[in-house]
């Protein structure tokens, strides 16, 4: 699964950055604390946060992750548009909440991965 | 191969910019990508921690064949008891900082896991040197 396929699938809004749409998907991480992400988030990661500022594009470039989702309707601060367009890192939005958007993100994922999800 | 950088305190819009250079030179340099991650994920928390806490930094970076040496030195600050901000969970990160999702205690931790060899010295009310070195042969 790629980024692209990933909006269509979970209607996300794309606010920038999609030259990167085709990046393929390793996996997600769930975080709103930079260093955790830092710390833990893997490459091709999609990192779903309610943090919109630039600091999270510069995180997003530095672990290598396939894309950002913001959280709950949130709008990314200008210079954080910036920063994703000359990355090239898509930079999505929903309006769901993260709980919500993870779990989906989460299926799609095991899904894609053949993997059987029991709960 | 030698770079230096400079950091100013308090300027979060730049936070991160030294650790993307970096982290494309050792990528010219053909560093194994997991070391890269290393060294990019250790030195980006010391640079915020510039930002966040102290006034102004340099961040001196050395390449040889055989390791990465990082050094980060700020005029700031200080930290009283290193041992203590070693600890995951503790911050003396303002209000402010933490919003952004910065100052959850991770930093130093961050800093010690991703590197080989790390050396904090500080002196309250003057500044903080760190040293990360991390080996390049496997």
């Amino acid at each position: 699964m790629n980024v692209s396929q990933l909006v269509e699938t979970l209607n996300l809004t794309i606010f920038s950055g999609s030259r990167g749409l085709n990046k393929p998907i390793a996996g997600g991480y769930t975080s709103d604390l930079l260093s955790d992400v830092m710390g833990n988030a893997e490459e091709g990661d999609v990192w779903i946060t309610l943090q919109t500022h630039k600091n999270v594009m510069a995180i997003a470039q530095l672990k290598d992750l396939a894309a950002v989702v913001l959280v709950k309707g949130l709008k990314p601060d200008a210079d954080t548009l910036v920063q994703s367009e000359a990355e090239g890192i898509p930079l999505l939005g929903t309006n769901e909440p993260a709980f919500d958007i993870t779990g989906k993100l989460y299926k799609l994922i095991a899904n894609d991965s053949g993997l059987t999800i029991s709960l | 191969m030698h770079f230096t950088y400079l950091i100013t305190g308090g300027n979060f819009t730049h936070a991160g910019h030294a650790s993307s250079q970096v982290k494309r030179i050792l990528k010219q340099l053909n560093v194994n990508p997991v070391t890269i991650k290393r060294i990019v994920v250790a030195l980006y928390e010391a640079e915020v921690n510039v930002v966040a806490h102290a006034y102004r930094g340099n961040i001196d970076v050395d390449i040889e064949p055989e390791r990465v040496l990082v050094l980060i030195t700020d005029e700031g600050p200080g930290i009283a008891d290193i041992e203590l901000a070693m600890k995951e969970g503790y911050s003396t990160a303002s209000p402010k900082v933490r919003e952004m999702g910065f100052g959850a205690g991770m930093g130093l931790s961050n800093m010690k896991k991703n590197s080989d060899k790390l050396i904090i010295q500080s002196q309250v009310g003057q500044g903080t040197h760190v040293e990360l070195t991390t080996f390049l042969t496997q």
